[in-house]
């Protein structure tokens, strides 16, 4: 594969509620920064790919509301309805293919505009599913159970995820909902769908968050540090709960097979220096570092209380504070894109883990993480 | 200069949906109403047999034709109590039992509510049978939802 | 340059108002499936699966997720791109880079829309901005009206010209089985239709359309398997414009395609495009987009497009068919609408069209997609590169 380079990452403050801003005030926060940041202009920018969701947004084409917002109007923009990690993949694709020589990848998401269990309700299909009643937390519940049932694991691990997270994000000035918490505070939070409680859910947050990318001699020329794109799959699982195993992870472990692969990485255990991914609920870290190779199945668990997966282990995943530390549906991707950039170009500030090579990020749409995605990233 | 007010404008989204069942849902539902009888269908290439039916077989990429009636009790393989409201959207007050039941016959089980039960009491393995509603619903809780068998 | 590609199979559900016998994803199923048997090839020549709809329409959230067994999407990429009106043509195009990029060999396209499970004007007055534009957006009609009495004072043009659009794209229609409306109408029965906003009347306007389009492309060194008559994607741009309604200049000079065609001519090496181009298939919402969109092609400009129209330039007959479909205004579900043009073009090129194939060879065919705030794509395919 040729190489493309991520040159410049800006991200918002993540907050519960941006009140006073638009979709477009919020993505030009990133977009204009981010531009800057990349020594380039509007002009310079070849290509645009934005990443929005028309539920969440309760707006139709819902990209049309940032064309000036991300410089896209006259130029090549498309939107992927999905996790903004996978807008990514297209931004790389259009540069593989020799069309262009730079890209911006944008996204944004106001979760406190909309009514979020309703929102999501609409994802199950309306002959079998929607009058159930099934949203975000409850059908995640059943992963979290089945995850639960087979491998032996429980609250009390996913706890430990919450409690570090939210720690991990007090020194991130871009997260919300940086904390100090013990394992009793989210043992003892409301029961909402059981076995998830309320600390093991993300948190409702607004923001966006943009990335500038570009081939090989122009990365070089414009950045001292390129963040290399090395490897990239993604896989879809089942819709249906019923068919498949909730507590297999088959479509992250593909994509991650594939990703390595390409990047030409065959012990992730020993070298992968950080991982960011994307943990709707605390379940979902030890899940996914699971499919992602980094540990046994079953045993994430035990990243945390082995000290590896701490912000200052030997493989921190989330450093950053993560998805439970709050950042939106759709943005989260791209928010862990960001976070690994930031690693392995020394500038994570107080998280930074030093001598940081290769990061993986993890990300996903859909419920049940339905679709997954792996990214390597490295600045060799 | 006088600091500026913050505004939020109130908007919504309401809009009708009449959704065309196709005809694998179609007979499931028919099925239901007139004969209180829950059928799955059966893929003629891995053998699986899908409750809810639908067109595709999804690893196999086929069509599938064959009707498998299955029965009406069968076990759940995984649930969670509900205990936040949403009425939006819920079919039942909280807390009660959402559950994924497999079916006598079945290989895939499916998402449905407990009722007329303890919600302390739903666990894996329990026997449960449908209920059918009363009066036809046009959709899926033309099954109003599954009870514990003794 | 990435690796050359060309789309080596199409496939179409028929296009109606209503597909009462088929849910959503039964749709999708089918179009998917006729696209792979018009390509000989089974799912398992397929890397990655692009889908896109607009969600509002049948309020299906993460449409994708649901239709992932029946468009071939799982175990595979399965990845949505959904930019309104030009969804089907953003499709194609992404399918077009992933493609050339070397991270997929075979990828499959498809556009879907039930338009008619859900409120179309309600679906896109929701594209508007909430504080400033939706109260007082009315829908596609309202603009088009605007636009088009600003385009008519502009150029002379009437409303017989423009209603000679829908008779000729009418005529083409009934020649093609998967159109939606199989109308055979005058100019006195479009200038006698119900006006709906001044001066666009009800057979000026596109109808509502259920249906799916799939296409599958491949690269240069897996072509010649597959097939002995790909049709090879020459160019592929991208236009959009601003976010306010108000602000793009509309039918007077569609900006985006103007742009769009410009770079696209250049790259396809089309230096006269009533002579280079064989075949046009145009996203025209109504009938005085058409004549609008034909001038930013650089085709009858100054208001000549009326007269090319007139004299059968761009009939079946004539040196320029455009919309041997029956186009917009015969079949518009909207997911799927884009994308109809790209594979329609592919379909001529590839001698497939039946009794709307064009009278000569068709070896350069042009596809444009329009949606969101009068944005355009523009594909040119060829039959050799
Ligand atoms: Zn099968």
């Amino acid at each position: 594969m040729k190489k493309v380079g991520i040159i410049a990452v800006e991200q918002t403050k993540f907050e519960a509620a941006r009140v006073e801003s638009g979709f477009s005030d919020l993505v030009f926060e990133t977009s204009g920064p981010a531009v800057k940041k990349a020594g380039l202009t509007r002009d310079d920018i070849d290509q645009i790919v934005t990443a929005s969701q028309d539920f969440w947004d309760g707006r139709t084409i819902s990209n049309f509301a940032v064309s000036e917002a991300c410089g896209s109007y006259l130029k090549p923009e498309s939107k992927v309805a999905m996790d903004a990690a996978m807008a990514v993949f297209y931004g790389l694709a259009r540069i593989l293919s020799g069309a262009y020589k730079t890209g911006l990848v944008t996204t944004h998401c106001k979760m406190s505009q909309g009514p979020q269990n309703v929102i999501y309700n609409a994802v199950f299909d309306p002959m079998y599913q929607r009058q159930l009643g099934l949203d975000f937390v409850n059908a995640h519940a059943f992963q979290a159970r089945a995850y639960m049932e087979k491998y032996g694991v429980g609250p009390e691990q996913w706890a430990e995820v919450t409690v570090k997270n939210k720690k991990n994000a007090l020194k991130n000035p871009k997260a919300m909902d940086g904390r100090e918490l013990t394992i009793d505070d989210v043992m003892n939070s409301p029961m909402l769908a059981d076995p998830i409680k309320e600390l093991d859910c993300m948190p409702v947050s607004d923001g966006s968050a943009t990335i500038i990318m570009a081939e090989e001699e122009t990365a070089k020329k414009l950045c001292d540090k390129p963040v290399w794109i090395k490897g990239f799959a993604t896989y879809m699982d089942n819709y249906y709960f019923g068919d498949r195993d909730l507590a297999e992870v088959g479509a992250l472990e593909k994509s991650a097979k594939r990703a390595y692969k390409m990047a030409g990485i065959t012990d992730p255990k020993k070298e992968i220096d950080v991982v960011e991914l994307t943990e709707f609920f605390s379940y979902q870290e030890p899940m996914w570092a699971e499919g992602l190779g980094l540990c046994d199945r079953g045993k994430g668990g035990d990243l945390i209380k082995d000290n590896i997966s701490t912000q200052d282990g030997s493989l921190p995943i989330n450093a950053s504070g993560g998805v439970l530390a709050g950042n939106p549906h759709t943005v989260a991707g791209m928010v862990r894109v960001i976070e690994a950039c930031n690693q392995l170009t020394g500038d994570a500030g107080e998280y930074q883990k030093d001598g940081a090579k290769t990061a993986v990020v993890q990300s996903t749409t859909g419920p049940c993480g339905q679709s997954q995605c792996v990214m390597v990233l490295s600045t060799d | 200069m006088a600091e500026t007010e913050k505004m939020v404008f109130d908007g919504k989204l309401d809009i009708n949906y009449k959704y065309a069942s196709g005809k694998v849902t179609g007979k499931f539902y028919d099925e239901i109403e007139e004969n209180k009888k829950i059928f799955g269908i059966k893929c003629s290439k891995c053998n699986t047999v899908y409750v809810p039916p639908r067109q595709t077989c999804g690893p196999c990429f086929t069509t599938m034709e064959e009707w498998v009636e299955v029965q009406p009790t069968g076990v759940v393989t995984n649930y969670t109590i509900v205990n936040y409201a949403e009425p939006l959207i819920q079919p039942m007050e909280p807390p009660y039992a959402q559950a994924l039941i497999k079916l006598e016959g079945a290989d895939t089980p499916f998402i449905h509510l407990i009722g007329e039960v303890d919600v302390e009491k739903v666990k894996i393995g329990m026997k449960v049978e449908a209920v059918f509603a009363e009066e036809k619903t046009g959709n899926i809780l033309n099954i109003k939802y599954f009870k514990p068998v003794e | 340059m990435g690796r050359k590609v060309a789309i080596v199979g199409t496939g179409q559900t028929k296009h109606k108002a209503r597909h009462s016998d088929m849910n959503i994803v039964e749709l999708i199923n089918q179009a998917v499936n006729r696209c792979l048997e018009n390509a000989e090839l089974t799912i398992n020549d397929i890397d990655a699966i692009l889908i896109g709809n607009m969600e509002h329409f049948e309020g299906i959230n993460l449409s994708d997720m649901w239709a992932s067994d029946a468009s071939g999407a799982l175990g595979r990429c399965g990845m949505k791109i959904t930019t309104g009106g030009s969804t089907g043509t953003s499709l194609s195009s992404a399918a077009y880079y992933y493609t050339a990029s070397g991270l997929f060999d075979t990828v499959l396209c498809v556009g879907w829309q039930k338009q008619n499970e859900g409120d179309t004007t309600a679906g896109l007055v929701s594209a508007t901005d909430p504080i400033w534009e939706r109260a007082s957006f009315a829908g596609a009609f309202g603009t088009f009206g605007g636009a088009a009495t600003q385009y008519m004072m502009e150029t002379g043009l009437t409303p017989e010209d423009a209603a000679k659009v829908a008779v000729k794209n009418k005529r083409h229609g009934r020649l093609n089985p998967y159109a939606h409306l199989h109308l055979d109408i005058s100019v006195d029965d479009v200038l006698r239709s119900p006006m709906l906003a001044y001066p666009i009347r009800m057979l000026d306007l596109c109808p509502a359309s259920e249906g799916a389009c799939a296409m599958i492309m491949t690269h240069e060194d897996n072509v010649k398997k597959v097939t002995d008559k790909p049709a090879w994607i020459s160019a592929s741009v991208c236009r959009h414009d601003s976010a306010f309604t108000g602000d793009p200049p509309f039918f007077l000079d569609l900006r985006t395609l103007r742009s769009a065609a410009k770079e696209a001519y250049a790259t396809a090496d089309i230096k006269d495009p009533m002579k280079d181009l064989d075949i046009i298939e145009l996203y025209e919402p109504v009938t005085w987009a058409e004549l609008s969109f034909l001038e930013a092609l650089g085709i009858g400009e100054g208001g000549k497009v009326g007269e090319l129209l007139a004299q059968g330039v761009t009939s079946i007959e004539g040196s320029l068919p455009v919309n041997l479909s029956g186009g917009v205004l015969c079949t518009n579900p909207i997911g799927a609408t884009a994308m109809c043009r790209v594979a329609e073009a592919a379909i001529q090129i590839r001698g497939e069209g039946g009794e709307r194939q064009a009278n000569h060879k068709v070896n350069t065919a042009l596809a444009t997609g329009y949606g969101g705030n009068w944005w355009s794509d523009l594909l040119i395919l060829k039959s050799s590169l």
